[in-house]
């Protein structure tokens, strides 16, 4: 038998021992045995010395080709092992992926605090500053200075909370519009502003009625607003809320420190608009109060009412969510049950 | 105020639909609450007329009636009103028929009496008890003579028109009456309207021999009386009635009711007095001496005070002045002479009269509103004219007048480009003469400029601003043009405190923690917990329950009603905050100062239990933890320290904190004291409430690079044995102080107190990182360092390494 005989037998085994070889231990114990320096191939390599010089290179290149074949081969089944190996510890590792996630804390901002926030960034984007005044207030600033002087019906419109004669929790924030009027400098610019925050009516709770709920109170005063800016304005509000399709109408009604005073409806979210129980009826459904402020509430202020007029308009952001959410009893905005709270989860 | 649609087509020629006037006036005018038809939803109600009658064999007061309905067979009908008598024309629901609440009549029994049917009682087809004439409250309504049997009853009681309830503003009083709805309607329709004029017929003496009046024209700007003698008492005529119970006035006797008809038609409150109660012929309108008593026509009596109107004879007060009339000279059948007054009141004293007696009356109603003070004489003369012509009674010659001074119109200037200003509007001066005009206002134009005159009946408009509502409203809200206001641009950015506010609910949400928003007002036990610094409390004057009667000055009570409320409710599991204020009081002060506050409050677990972890009780260091995570998210410049405080009376005394950044303080942490918890029946709770407005105003770290170093740092831990009074702060801050100049951060990874260390002991173990930013360190170094801490702590804190 030649050598080279003996290399293409040695080849042969070689590679059905390689792949016989079930693991890695095999694979390794194989790969000692051929290629080994105890091994066959070592052995056939030692008996070149016998051959002729012409025929040894052929030979030496023709058992370095086996020995890289074995070689290869044995690297090759040792990653199938090992990637069989690894494939069955992956499945071992399988989970059921429907089992639920684990618990994180999230908290999330109140409904109405949403709604607030909602109002603010789309004011302020339109170039309104946002002001807070106190909510304990002077009977100057919630009443006379809104044109309701004492003994004015319209206090009865509003049950007032009265700390003393002269001081009381705010029934509305436009308090801090005169507030803001009497120091608004006029030659560095208009006065844009929105006033956010909590009021007081002396009111017995049940599910319309709240002793405490929000307001949000805009106010602009320029030289050339008008009475449509004032609607314009209203229809980028109920659009900003609670979406495109929503249509704004004006009413006449009476408020002391508007005049025009108007009530703005917006499109009923039940029926769109067709009619239904929640709208009466009508279609619409009344959200906000709003008119030309009074020229007695600029001139109380210290503004010029042939020179500067403009609007003003108040928002109820409990109305808006009870409408917008179908919420049936304003009480669950002040009682925090967490259940409740989870439900208004913040977008975006 | 609700008013008749039929009424209003007798002046109006409207093509429109009661829903769509209904809409136009919303729409244009006032709002609208609703339109009823009385008739709506009632279905074969007829007249009947019984033909006889005989009490049923079975019971006391039952009867069995053969009723005529118009058809060949009389009905047999059994009725239990008691006023039910042979002749009576009455209501009948046949079988098959719907009532009052959409109940429907059947054939039946009645104790073995078969009945076809039911006779009805007025508030069986659906009015009101408050409207039915008293003859008939207790019995079955019986209809006029002349009814014909079979014939729906609708049209004999009115109940085919429509009613439109309007919701009227404080200022338009001059639409609480048809005149003035009329007035708005033809602006409306653009139509003319021709009100009708009273003609009196006068057949007695002249008044003045037998009546003086005595009128404080400050109280009443105008006072008028006639007098119309030998009336006869009797019933309204039908037409009258229905006018009435239409709306809402339950009809009387025909003197009450013409003055009630005459105020809802000319908006002007009348009185008919009688007569011949007067002690004299003089009648004075005064204020009362205080103490004085009157009997009011509904039977209240009232102690009366200097700042209440009467009207009074030479002896006593008669009558509460534009509130209510007195029950001694009131008008009864056995009235002869009918004194009428139409005056004006002082409305700021009528306001407060019917707050101060409890009577807010459809008078003070519009008294308090403003009537129209250029239609008293004419509201007075329909009144005499119609007790004339209804109750056969002598009209005495002219009219006694204790004062008259009429208001001057009122007359304003205003420029079409004013008009077109404000409204945003291009409107014409033929467009605002027009409606202007359409509402009986006099317009006189001189190039733009309009001189409008106002009748005296709208007593709302006095300036320009009041004309432009008139020129909006009747030109229409709708047709006006949508813009946005334009002119020089503003800037709308937040202030930093509300960044900062924005930014503290951010953080709180993110760390685990909902919105709350609780009660500002709550009781004075709940006030005053938890404060943060002496103040006196601030109180309602007069609180509508004793929960909401005095300002908070603490945020965490409001958390804890919260817990309470969600505890009640077996919610275990609460995690809230809120942002809020509180108002502290300095003693001498009548207004309190407001501080922005922010509080938490956890109970239960923070984090829920799920299938692959167990719950984890909330515990001090997890609100601990919540705290340091946001007042590093604020950015406070400044160290912030936790220093045991055992002294809030409502904290648990070994478990609570106050926080201190740089040493000043600024709010607490911890577990509300057991017997707190108990008193608001919660359980075990954590809480922190911080003053934000410090928080705002503490000067803020900048964000700024610092070199992250690329040599390995070399860490050693330490495990020691200290005394219980060590506190972790004293050992971290010996450490850090000592630690020397590669020392970059100290870690507590263990404590231990249990069995294995000596009592009095604990054990607390810390990793030690040691790094140089600019080369690698050396074991030698850090050895160096470590062993000079090792022994500070040995020698200061008695240290006991492990
Ligand atoms: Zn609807």
């Amino acid at each position: 038998m030649s050598l080279k005989d003996k290399l293409d037998e040695l080849q042969k085994r070689g590679l059905d021992e390689i792949k016989k070889s079930n693991d890695l231990k095999d694979v390794n114990q194989v790969r000692v045995n051929l290629l080994g320096k105890k091994g066959p191939i070592t052995e056939v390599l030692r008996g070149m010395r016998d051959l002729d010089a012409e025929e040894r290179p052929k030979v030496g290149a023709f058992a370095n080709k086996v020995r890289d074949d074995l070689t290869a081969a044995l690297e090759g089944r040792r990653e199938e092992l090992e990637r069989a190996v690894l494939n069955a510890r992956l499945a071992n590792e399988a989970l059921d992926v429907t089992l639920p996630g684990t618990p994180v804390a999230k908290g999330e901002p109140h409904v109405i605090q949403q709604i607030i926030d909602q109002i603010e960034d789309l004011f302020l984007g339109m170039g309104y500053q946002v002001l807070s005044g106190p909510e304990v207030e002077e009977d100057k600033y919630n009443f006379e200075m809104m044109n309701i002087p004492k003994n004015h019906p319209a206090r009865d419109m509003q049950d007032t909370f009265y700390i003393t004669k002269e001081i009381l929790m705010r029934t509305q924030t436009s308090p801090m519009q005169a507030r803001t009027l009497e120091k608004h400098d006029f030659s560095q610019g208009p006065l844009k502003m929105i006033s956010p925050g909590v009021v007081y009516r002396r009111d017995t709770d049940d599910p319309t009625h709240s002793h405490q709920f929000h307001q949000v109170e805009g106010l602009v005063i320029d030289k050339h607003i008008t009475m449509a800016d004032l609607k314009g304005t209203l229809q980028v509000l109920a659009h900003e809320l609670f979406g495109d399709k929503f249509d704004v109408r004006l009413r006449p009604s009476y408020f002391p420190f508007t005049e025009p005073s108007v009530e703005a409806d917006i499109t009923c979210f039940n029926c769109g608009g067709k009619g239904c129980g929640v709208c009466k009826n009508t279609g619409w459904i009344e959200v906000l109060g709003a008119g030309m402020v009074h020229p007695n509430v600029l001139k109380m202020a210290g503004v010029d009412p042939d020179v500067y007029g403009g609007f003003a308009f108040g928002v109820g952001p409990d109305r808006f969510a009870m409408l917008k959410y179908g919420v049936d009893d304003i009480r669950n905005f002040y009682l925090n049950d967490v259940r409740f709270l989870k439900q208004f989860t913040k977008k975006g | 105020m609700k008013i008749s649609y039929n009424w209003i087509k007798e002046y109006l020629d409207l093509n429109v639909s009661p829903a769509d006037l209904a809409e136009k006036i919303e729409r244009t005018s006032v709002e609208v609450d609703g339109v009823t038809q009385p008739s709506a939803g009632l279905k074969k109600i007829v007249v009947g007329h019984v033909l006889a009658i005989e009490m049923h064999p079975d019971s006391d007061h039952l009867h069995i009636c053969q009723i005529d309905v118009g058809e060949d067979e009389p009905l047999q009908i059994v009725c239990g009103a008691p006023n039910i008598a042979k002749g009576q024309n009455v209501i009948v629901a046949l079988p098959g028929s719907r009532i009052a609440d959409n109940v429907k009549i059947k054939k039946s029994k009645m104790r073995g009496v078969p009945s076809a049917g039911m006779v009805c009682a007025l508030q069986e087809i659906g009015f009101s008890e408050d409207v039915v004439p008293k003859d008939y409250v207790d019995g079955i309504y019986v209809l006029p003579a002349d009814a014909t049997p079979g014939d729906d009853v609708y049209d004999y009681l009115g109940m085919n028109d429509s009613l439109i309830d309007l919701d009227v503003t404080p200022n338009r009083g001059d639409m609480l009456s048809l005149n003035g709805t009329l007035h708005d309607l033809a602006a409306i329709y653009d139509q003319p309207v021709e009100l009708d004029q009273p003609n009196v017929k006068e057949t007695g003496d002249a008044i003045d021999s037998e009546l003086t009046l005595h009128v404080d024209a400050d109280l009443a700007p105008q006072y008028r009386m006639r007098l119309v003698k030998q009336v006869k008492i009797a019933p309204s005529p039908m037409w009258l009635q229905i006018r009435l119970w239409n709306a809402g006035y339950r009809p009387i006797n025909n003197v009450v009711d013409i003055t009630n008809y005459i105020m809802l038609k000319y908006g002007q409150p009348l009185h008919a007095f009688d007569y011949d109660k007067f002690d004299g012929q003089d009648v004075y309108v005064r204020t009362a001496t205080p103490g004085e008593p009157l009997t009011t026509l509904d039977e209240g009596e009232h102690e009366l005070t200097d700042q209440d109107i009467v009207i009074a004879d030479s002896n006593r007060p008669i009558g509460l002045a534009g509130v209510m009339g007195g029950l001694d000279a009131s008008i009864t059948d056995q009235t002869k002479t009918v004194a009428i007054e139409a005056a004006v009141f002082e409305h700021d004293h009528i306001r407060k009269a019917a707050q101060r007696h409890h009577l807010h009356t459809d008078a003070s109603q519009r008294f308090e509103r403003g009537v129209n003070q250029a239609g008293v004489q004419d509201a007075l003369d329909a009144a005499a004219q119609m007790m004339n012509e209804l109750a056969d009674g002598a009209v005495q010659t002219g009219t006694a007048v204790g004062s008259d001074n009429e208001p001057e119109p009122a007359v304003i200037t205003i420029t079409m480009s004013h008009i077109n200003a404000v409204l945003g509007t291009d409107l014409t001066q033929d467009q605002v003469t027009h409606i202007l005009e359409s509402l009986g206002f006099t317009v006189v134009a001189s190039g733009e400029s309009l001189t409008v005159t106002v009748p005296i009946r709208r007593n709302d408009i006095h300036i320009p601003a009041d004309l432009l509502e008139e020129v909006a409203r009747i030109y229409g809200y709708d047709e006006l043009p949508t813009t946005l206001p334009t002119g020089r641009m503003t800037m709308g950015t937040l202030t930093a405190a509300q960044k900062l506010m924005r930014a503290t609910r951010h953080s709180l949400e993110g760390l685990g923690l909902n919105q709350a928003i609780s009660y500002a007002l709550t009781t004075e036990d709940k006030a005053k917990m938890f404060t943060m610094q002496a103040s006196e409390t601030t109180k309602l004057a007069w609180p509508m329950s004793v929960d909401h009667a005095v300002l908070r000055m603490n945020v965490i009570t409001g958390l804890l009603d919260d817990i309470a409320y969600n505890t009640a409710r077996k919610v275990k599991d609460v995690a809230l905050y809120e942002q809020g204020r509180v108002f502290y009081r300095e003693d001498g002060t009548d207004r309190p100062s407001e501080e922005e506050h922010i509080a938490g409050a956890i109970t239960g677990t923070l984090m829920p239990a799920g299938w692959n972890q167990p719950a984890q009780a909330v515990d001090f260091f997890q609100m601990k933890g919540i705290v340091e995570a946001y007042l590093q998210d604020m950015a406070v410049n400044g160290d912030v320290s936790f220093v045991a405080n055992a002294d809030m009376p409502e904290m648990h005394p070994g478990r609570t904190a106050d926080v201190l950044v740089h040493g000043h303080r600024i709010g607490f942490i911890g577990q509300i004291h057991p017997s707190i918890a108990k008193q608001f029946k919660i359980g075990a709770t954590y809480v922190f409430e911080l003053n934000l407005q410090a928080i705002i105003d503490m000067p803020k770290q900048e964000n700024q690079y610092d070199l992250i170093s690329r040599y390995p740092a070399i860490t050693r831990d330490i495990a020691m044995l200290v005394s219980d009074e060590t506190t972790n702060e004293e050992i971290v801050a010996l450490i850090e102080k000592r630690g020397g100049a590669y020392l970059q951060s100290v870690k507590l990874f263990d404590v231990y107190d249990g069995v294995k260390v000596p009592k009095g002991k604990k054990s607390l173990a810390y990793t030690l990182t040691y790094q140089d930013k600019k080369g690698t360190l050396v074991d030698d170094d850090v050895n160096q360092a470590f062993d000079k801490v090792t022994k500070r702590l040995q020698d200061d804190l008695n240290a006991e390494i492990r």
